[in-house]
């Protein structure tokens, strides 16, 4: 035996899924539970929020108080493995451009810290082009995508209110938690200022909806995913696991897939990897390839699996894979509540985010940007982490404490008091907007650099246009307006302008890249069918956002999530019907 | 304190040559828990953060015996034993931010050159460090950096100011504000400051909306269709 082989696997499955998030716990979930054998490639490590557990921890149980670092850039008790840099995992940008690319890496990828913010896409986010004339139409409308969420909705289980709106439809929800108290502020000032409140919808259970899951305990800790009563939706505990259970799901932990293999005739035979336990090289086949790794990473696997019949990158006849790369659009600011200080102490944690949310409420026609956006907001007395306290000075120099004035900073009795009286005042809120998805912002196979398993890495070139940014400037206004019909003190985020595009976050930011793989009727300028099968190769499937044409104002999980079912559904009609 | 006379106690003075003896010495006592299995127990960790976590533990204390000293003493002027709390020693907030320095290496340098400032400035005035300053000369020492000068706009968005920071004091008052902040964090972060507090969650709970007396306090209400669509649960 040479020193370098390749270890050929000779199970065959009914199809290969690189990755364990969203579309690929779905694309999991589905096939297993209709007896098709599914092997999962993940690039991270294993993980079982049974076992892995970082909720209800108290802050002094981590040495770090909660800080963050490059393992868990939100913080100590965050449930994501990596974010923003993973060691030996570079990716590159062009100049003058920005990206901010998360990945996470462990199973069930970012959906077992996500913030559960889980919106149906309205008939409008379906048709963009035939109302603004700019971008493209999906080749698919509400009515072809509306029972998929409705059973998404009753599977995992999401709180809401039917409000019949237009564009933000109903569902089938489960009852939403009362508003906490800066809540009720906020939804007073801003219902002033004509922005439209209603209650949030989340996928958290405040009712239990089947004996394999609890409901909601009120600990405000969804981003370090429901160990205890597996009570929000995360792939690892609705999906994963349930689908370990039919006996039909191998996993394949630490494995980064290197290339889609694909025969003479073009049509893809399975996966190649690189086992970042023993460094080894390994090749898993089977009858359909899902990817599922996430908008970019997809991409990039896409583009990396060269051969003689897809010379250009698997599915890349068109030329698209990798752009039209596109986030949600970001900015905020927050501040402090006067009426709050000194406030009574009670358990206000509640479900992990907001308990209201404002849904887009204005018409783009009257307005010079054509997309809208949805508000998140946050505040209150939430446990404290490293940081808490930081610069007293400017709360306790600016205002009276029991009615007196102090100068600022201090220490002693006087500032332990300040602390207290200060506590929970805090408030804030963030747009996520739609940008458009233009294919001049792009990720492309860098040709200079390869990371560490040898894997020609992705680079980046995406900047803002003047949509995104005209955007951002309409949030900032409409937040101060909410601020100030509060009665509330902007401390940060207030001061943006033109020179910063309005504090509008570098794209990648909010974590919603999408586009780059996306579906169409025209194999020349799509990558995907309707059903989220290649154009270029029939058995060669496309389930997270690189799917998407455009994003809409709402966060993506519950489209994929839909998006995943629908086309696993159509794997299984067209293997029965063995054309496939 | 003349400049001259400074310099000498600095030359010869028995208070600073302790100083300076004593901040080449690494400390031997313990700042932070020895190995992983004492810092995280039971939390979730991946393998690449263990390793990490113990490359840091490894390595020998950042802050001298002195260093540490001073701090402790510090700590305690900004968080003292009060009617409600115990004090930052109490809380071992020391350990914390003997810890954190070592992963936060950023925050190194203006620690101990504030404290080296600090100590000089004590010499300077008092001709000792500032842990060996009784307590009255501790206080006026700590009163010329402890009040820092803010800048910021009222409500009309008219510029104000609040504090006055003495002549060359400012570089003082930057380390004051930036300790004053670690020991904020790791009380506030410690169970006895979460305690102070009044943090009420982190536990299984039943959010039943906002207590009837705190509505009452501020004049609002749940409105009907609230009441009637979101979830309620029975009063315990």
């Amino acid at each position: 035996m040479g020193e370098f082989t390749i270890k050929k696997q000779s199970k065959k499955y009914d199809a290969i899924i690189v990755g364990s998030g969203a579309g690929g716990g779905m694309a999991a979930y589905i096939l297993a539970n209709a007896g098709l054998k599914v092997c999962i490639i993940e690039a991270g490590a294993m993980y079982d929020p049974q076992k892995n557990i970082t909720q209800l921890k108290n802050p002094w149980e981590s040495p770090r108080r909660g800080a963050s670092t490059k393992h868990r850039p939100f913080g100590d008790f965050d449930a994501c493995y990596w974010g923003w840099e993973i060691d030996g995992e570079p990716y590159t940008k062009e100049t003058g451009t920005q990206w901010d690319w998360w990945r996470a890496r462990m199973l069930g990828g970012r959906t077992n810290h996500w913030g559960r913010i889980s919106l149906r896409f309205g008939p409008k986010d379906f048709k963009r082009k035939s109302i603004d004339g700019l971008g493209d139409d999906w080749p698919i409308g509400y009515e072809d995508i509306k029972p998929f969420y409705d059973r998404v909705d009753k599977l995992i289980g999401v709180f809401g209110t039917n409000e019949g709106l237009e564009n933000d439809p109903d569902g089938f929800f489960l009852p939403p938690p009362k508003p906490r108290l800066h809540e009720l502020f906020i939804k007073k000032a801003a219902t002033t200022a004509g922005v439209k409140i209603i209650p949030s919808r989340l996928s958290i259970l405040t009712k239990p909806i089947n004996n394999e899951r609890g409901s909601c305990q009120f600990c405000g800790q969804c981003n370090r995913n429901c160990s205890y009563w597996k009570a929000d939706f995360s792939s690892t505990n609705v999906l994963i696991y349930p689908a370990l259970k039919t006996g039909n799901v191998d996993i394949i932990p630490n494995a980064m897939a290197r290339e889609v293999l694909t025969n003479d005739e073009g049509l893809a035979t399975g996966v190649s990897y690189i086992n970042k336990d023993d460094m080894m090289e390994y090749q898993v086949t089977g009858r359909t390839v899902i990817v599922a790794a996430s908008a970019c990473e997809s991409a990039r696997l896409l583009l990396n699996s060269k051969s003689q019949r897809h010379p250009n990158g698997l599915a890349n006849s068109s030329n698209v894979v990798g752009k039209y790369l596109h986030d949600s659009t970001g900015a905020a600011l927050g501040g402090i509540l006067p009426e709050l200080f000194d406030r009574k102490r009670y358990n206000e944690d509640g479900v992990g985010g907001m308990h209201i949310y404002s849904p887009w409420w204005l018409d783009n026609k009257k307005l010079d940007f054509p997309r809208g956006y949805h508000i998140e907001y946050w505040g209150g007395m939430s446990q404290p982490a490293y940081g808490f306290g930081w610069d007293i000075q400017y709360q306790n120099g600016k205002y009276a404490v029991h009615g007196k004035q102090k100068q600022p900073g201090g220490y002693g009795a006087s500032l332990k008091e300040d602390y207290r009286f200060f506590y929970g005042a805090g408030v804030g809120m963030a747009g996520r907007g739609e940008a458009l998805a233009l294919e001049s912002n792009y990720c492309a196979i860098d040709p200079n650099v390869v990371d560490k398993y040898g894997i020609p890495v992705l680079k980046f070139n995406v900047k803002w246009s003047e949509h995104e940014i005209k955007q951002a400037k309409h949030m900032k206004e409409t937040f101060k307006e909410i601020m100030h019909n509060m009665g509330a003190i902007i401390t940060w985020g207030g001061d943006d302008d033109a020179s910063n595009n309005y504090g509008l976050e570098s794209p990648g930011k909010i974590i919603h890249e999408a586009g780059t793989v996306r579906m169409g009727n025209d194999a020349k300028k799509s990558a995907l069918n309707k059903h989220s099968q290649a154009h270029d190769c029939k058995n060669l499937f496309c389930v997270d956002g690189g799917q998407f044409v455009s994003q809409a104002d709402k966060n993506i999980t519950w489209t994929i999530l839909a998006l995943s079912m629908r086309a696993s559904e159509y794997i299984i009609d067209e293997m029965k019907k063995q054309n496939l | 304190m003349d400049r001259r006379k400074s310099i000498k106690a600095l030359v010869l003075g028995t208070a600073a040559s302790s100083i300076l003896i004593d901040a080449c010495k690494t400390s031997a006592d313990k700042q932070n828990p020895a190995t992983f299995a004492d810092a995280f127990a039971g939390l979730d960790r991946m393998k690449e953060e263990k390793a990490a976590y113990n490359k840091i533990v490894a390595e020998p204390d950042f802050f001298t015996k002195h260093e540490m000293k001073t701090i402790t003493v510090l700590q305690d002027i900004i968080i003292p034993k009060d009617a409600v709390s115990g004090s930052a020693s109490d809380a071992k907030v020391h350990e914390f931010i003997g810890y954190i320095v070592k992963e936060k290496t950023e925050l190194q340098t203006p620690l101990r050159g504030g404290l080296r400032w600090l100590d000089l400035q004590c010499v300077k005035r008092y001709e000792k460090s500032f842990v060996e300053c009784d307590n009255k000369q501790q206080m006026e020492m700590v009163d010329d950096i402890a009040w820092p000068e803010i800048e910021y706009k009222d409500e009309k968005g008219n510029i104000k100011k609040n504090g006055k920071v003495k002549p060359n004091m400012q570089q003082g008052v930057n380390f004051f504000n930036l300790l004053r902040n670690l020991v904020a964090t790791g009380f506030y972060t410690s169970e006895i400051g979460v305690k102070d507090l009044g943090y009420a969650g982190n536990v299984s709970n039943r959010w039943n909306g906002v207590p009837d007396d705190v509505l009452k306090q501020y004049g609002l209400a749940y409105t009907e269709k609230e009441l009637k669509e979101c979830v309620s649960f029975e009063k315990i």
